[in-house]
């Protein structure tokens, strides 16, 4: 069953779309936000856990002084006023996952709040984000339900608990709602998230993996009629875990809330789960302002008190932020709008960074990167900077290739060869017997062979059409296996038909 | 090697057993030994004490035969023993312990053994105190009678049909009945005073800060404070000084320590001091012969030099109706963990389905008594989303006007007295379906707990009409603690001068009880 939609273009034809994010970021701290027990990703079910995260009776919760500063961290990059003082509160709600019954969380006393961020969408325009608060938090254990149906606990036999994440720190980052964004809606979505990854990832305060659950997205999404003022009734889609995903599921929302508009019935406040293989939403649990978390404030935990001389020493040794970090990349390097917005989607801004670095130019890394191994990396299914190719591979390679020792198409078996782990460039140009033939004479020998087998060709080029050299350049690398340099070939046909290209 | 029988043994205090066990008079397996067969004649049975929910005979006596161990051998070893190393020690069923079942009193937690130690039974253990086992209390802490207990009440040493107060009527029953020397109590309103003062023993509530709370399970963390139970002011002090300190696992203990306790005690001069008379904590609502003994200690105290000033805490009035909203909010969230799901008791709903819902409801319906349960629903209530502001709000702002009505009085005087408790020990079951009457035992001893000040509960003598001791309480501004023993040495000397010796030498003697003991087991 599912629920009916109308098309984008129409749902934006009528209705102006209102968006809001909660974007929780694992910290990745060595211990967890309130114990000892250290915060490690993927170990063995309830292994990292100590009396503190299980929730037994006595134990009492001490802030991790680490968290506190990588909070403080992504409030100053999110531009956010940070609090002289601010308390811990307990959420209240019985559910297995949380082992005291309560969350430790921040209510009415975030650490950072009124910020802003700046997104830049792919056409170039800026829009602001406004960020309301970003507050600390732990996250809860990992429930697993099984038999029955699908995973979900409805229905489940049993289920198994995980307290490994019990603990965890959290940041949570929340909008304001975002107005005006209109059809470029879901675009915004997956480039505010996009950016927020991108910034805790280069604060050093997460390890930013969305697959594992270190950025999680909770969508809010309502609709009005164009002119309206007041926002219509918002769903929450929740745990929204990959930037496509955001930008799918927010599209789909406005699809959804205008198909249900139009229809005349209200929108349901509530929360909405996220089916990846369909690209849909379903009904999760009402959800309204009812639910009674009876917050108060954490008894056992003192306020903290960020100096403001720590805030000021912290904020001395952010790093330089992404946005401002690429329009300084993209002015060094000469690349165009369109060169540098691919590097960029591609995902090898760093690389390039660390290739130029190590001695080649900004144009030859990007030829690398972009040309040779992004597209390898996408049929190993993994990101181009954990192929394993190193800076110092691809200097060395640039470096042949121009020395004319290899050429182009040599170079890139050769590269196969070093990931095959043959070793060095010079190593499998030595084993694969992998030279560049600079002799003439037996290029002299393959030309005239091939100027023979295609002498309709041979003519063209000598009424002119230079163009068609490409098929005798092709029979003379062929015949030479390769090993043969393009240009060189090239050069000695004209020569020998007597023409100036 | 000794000359003095159990008999004797089990009368002294804490400090003459470290003194005769420095001096290699006895061995602490031999103090041990006379406190363990003291609990098994007279705690047991019927109408026995039942002051210990578990005995913990074994690694009592293995401690002592350590500390006599290094004692024996000498060297660097027996000098760096602690000052009561070997001295015997109950622990309030509250505290958790490796080793022994802790149950809070309660059937959620009953066979439930804690896999870690708290930090004041770790600072016990280095202090190489034995543990002789956890006492009695009311559920959770929640009762000034210990009637909640679910393992059955606790019955006061001066008449067994009485209640020795509560929470803590366990600890302060087995130091009144000579069954130990010291014991650990907690204090969320009163839960070591009040017992205190119905038995004739001392009990001190520290500032709140002043011992880590790590390991004490909590019923309203912001009240909760670890205190010492002993026969005497000094005994007091000696154990304030092992259990207290900063504590990394407790982000409330106080960052610096509170001075040391053990020389005030020993100093104890109220010469030139003021002594504050709290208007609002005595006359109406106060036992005569609780009036008549109060009366008489502030006689004492100005005939030793101090200056008697009455001081006003008009809000006070205020300040029970503000805790027992303030106490079940914090409690309802604390126990909340209690489902079930982790350790402890678990029962299945009878019906199906068989939803984690229902086996956390089925869980705590049957696992949690009718006063935590009074306790849990309250300040579910006052918390809820609505009703915050005019329940717990406002009771947060009475606590911030009591804590001024105290820097007020602390502005006049050195430290402030008042009963400890409006009437001696009732009968058992006398209150038990009457809340509100039992509350209002707490009336003098709530607002420390409210402004995180500390208290002393000291004997004050016996009440004229029936007998049975009174209590007298001292109170002190945050972080003077050596005040309360300060006064409370000098107030104890006066007044055991005046009784002719301690006042539970006048208790009556307590028959061996005939029934076999149920003890020594888990519960």
């Amino acid at each position: 069953m599912s629920d009916a939609t109308l098309s984008f273009e129409e749902a934006m034809e009528k209705y102006d779309p209102v968006l809001g994010f909660e974007v929780h970021v694992e910290l990745n701290t060595k211990t967890k936000m309130f114990s000892s027990a250290p915060n490690v990703f993927g170990d063995e079910p309830n292994t990292n856990v100590n009396e503190v995260d299980l929730g037994m009776p006595g134990v009492l919760p001490v802030v991790n002084k680490t968290a506190v500063e990588s909070s403080i961290k992504i409030g100053l990059a999110l531009n956010c006023k940070i609090a002289e003082s601010c308390r811990f509160a307990r959420k209240n709600y019985f559910y297995p996952d949380t082992p005291k019954n309560f969350q430790t969380s921040q209510y009415d006393e975030p650490i950072a709040y009124d910020g802003y961020l700046d997104i830049e969408l792919e056409d170039g325009t800026v829009f602001r984000v406004e960020i309301e608060r970003a507050h600390m938090e732990e996250d809860a254990g990992k429930l697993t339900h099984l038999g029955g149906s699908a995973g979900r606990i409805q229905g489940a036999e049993y289920s198994l608990v995980d307290y490994n994440r019990a603990g965890v720190p959290l940041v949570e980052i929340v909008t304001k709602p975002i107005e005006g964004a209109g059809s470029r809606a879901p675009e915004l979505a997956k480039a505010y998230v996009a950016a927020v990854r991108e910034i805790v990832k280069n604060l050093g305060v997460s390890d930013a993996k969305m697959e594992r659950g270190n950025v999680r997205c909770d969508a809010n999404v309502s609709l009005r009629p164009h002119g309206r003022e007041r926002f219509g009734i918002r769903s929450e889609t929740k745990n929204v875990n990959s930037l496509r995903a955001v930008e799918h599921a927010v599209r789909y929302e406005i699809q959804r809330h205008a198909a249900v508009l139009d229809s005349g019935e209200p929108v349901i406040q509530e929360t909405r789960h996220w089916h990846e293989d369909t690209r849909t939403t379903t009904s999760g649990r009402a959800k309204s302002d009812a639910d009674d978390y009876r917050y108060f404030p954490e008894p056992d935990l003192v306020p903290v008190v960020p100096s403001r001389e720590w805030v000021e020493e912290i904020r001395a040794t952010l790093p330089e932020p992404p946005a401002e970090r690429r329009k300084r990349l993209k002015q060094d390097w000469g690349y165009s709008d369109l060169e540098f917005r691919d590097v960029v989607n591609a995902g090898v801004l760093d690389e390039i960074e660390e290739t130029i670095i190590a001695g080649a130019t900004a144009s030859v890394a990007r030829k690398w990167w972009m040309g040779e191994i992004v597209g390898r990396a996408k049929n190993a299914d993994v990101d181009p900077g954990q192929l394993g190719v190193t800076p110092a591979t691809i200097v060395e390679l640039s470096k042949m290739v121009e020395a004319g020792k290899i050429n182009n198409k040599m170079a890139s078996a050769v590269l196969d060869g070093v990931l095959a782990g043959e070793g060095t460039p010079a190593e499998v140009v030595e084993k694969r017997g992998l030279a560049v033939v600079s002799d003439d004479g037996p290029l002299l020998e393959a030309i005239d062979a091939a100027l023979a087998a295609q002498p309709d060709v041979a003519e063209k080029i000598r009424g002119g059409k230079v163009q068609a050299i490409g098929a005798i350049v092709g029979g003379v690398m062929k015949a030479t296996r390769g090993q043969a340099d393009a240009g060189r070939v090239r050069e000695l046909i004209l020569e020998k038909l007597g023409v100036t290209a | 090697m000794t000359e003095t029988n159990s008999t004797e043994l089990i009368r002294l205090s804490a400090a003459q057993l470290a003194a005769k066990l420095a001096a290699r008079e006895v061995t602490a397996v031999e103090v041990t030994q006379a406190h363990l067969d003291r609990i098994a004649a007279v705690d047991g049975g019927e109408r026995g004490v039942n002051a210990f929910l578990h005995v913990n005979t074994e690694e009592a006596l293995a401690v002592a035969a350590e500390v006599d161990a290094i004692r024996a051998a000498g060297g660097q070893a027996a000098e760096e023993l602690h000052e009561l190393a070997g001295v015997p020690i109950a622990v309030k069923d509250l505290i958790v312990t490796i080793g022994q079942p802790t149950t809070a009193g309660s059937k959620i937690l009953e066979g439930w053994h804690s896999p870690y130690d708290a930090t004041v039974v770790k600072k016990l253990r280095a202090a190489k105190m034995p543990i002789l086992g956890k006492t009695n209390l009311d559920e959770f802490a929640m009762g000034s009678s210990t009637e909640h207990s679910a393992f059955g009440p606790t019955r006061n040493p001066w008449d067994l049909d009485r209640i020795p107060g509560g929470s803590g009527g366990g600890s302060a029953a087995a130091v009144a009945a000579f069954e130990a020397p010291l014991a650990l109590g907690t204090d969320t309103g009163g839960s070591i005073r009040q017992p205190g003062a119905v038995t004739g023993t001392v009990g001190v509530k520290p500032t709140y800060g002043g011992v880590s709370r790590y390991g004490a399970i909590a019923m309203a963390s912001s009240l909760d404070q670890i205190g010492p139970v002993s026969r005497t002011v000094l005994d007091s002090a000696l154990l304030q000084q092992v259990i207290g300190g900063h504590d990394p696992h407790d982000s409330t203990s106080l960052p610096d320590p509170l001075g040391d306790l053990v020389a005030a005690a020993r100093l104890g001069n109220v010469d030139g001091m003021k002594i504050g008379i709290i208007k609002e904590l005595h006359g109406e609502g106060y036992q005569a012969g609780v009036e008549n003994r109060f009366n008489e200690s502030l006689e004492l105290l100005k005939e030793a030099g101090a200056e008697i000033v009455e001081v006003s805490c008009p809000n006070f009035q205020y300040a029970l109706g503000a805790y027992y909203l303030i106490m079940p909010s914090e409690a309802s969230s604390n126990l909340a963990k209690f489902d079930g799901v982790r350790y402890g008791l678990r029962v299945l709903p009878e019906e199906p389905p068989l939803t984690i819902e229902r086996v956390m409801g089925a869980t705590r319906a049957a696992g949690f008594g009718d006063e935590v349960k009074r306790r849990i629903i309250l300040g579910t209530y006052a918390l809820s989303a609505g009703y915050y502001d005019a329940y717990y709000g406002s009771a947060q702002k009475v606590r911030t006007l009591i804590q001024r009505d105290f820097e007020a009085a602390f502005a006049k005087a050195d430290v402030l007295i008042s009963p400890t408790a409006p009437t001696t020990a009732f009968k058992l079951g006398e209150k038990l379906d009457d809340p509100l009457a039992m509350y209002l035992n707490d009336v003098a001893t709530i607002p420390a707990n409210m402004a995180g000040v500390p208290g002393l509960s000291l004997p004050g003598g016996l009440a004229d009409e029936d007998g049975l001791p009174v209590g007298i309480q001292l109170l002190a501004p945050a972080r003077e603690d050596a005040r309360l023993y300060r006064v409370g040495a000098v107030l104890e000397s006066l007044l055991e001068a005046k009784w002719g010796g301690p006042l539970l030498a006048k208790a009556p003697e307590l028959a061996a009880s005939t029934a076999a003991s149920s003890h020594g087991g888990s519960h």
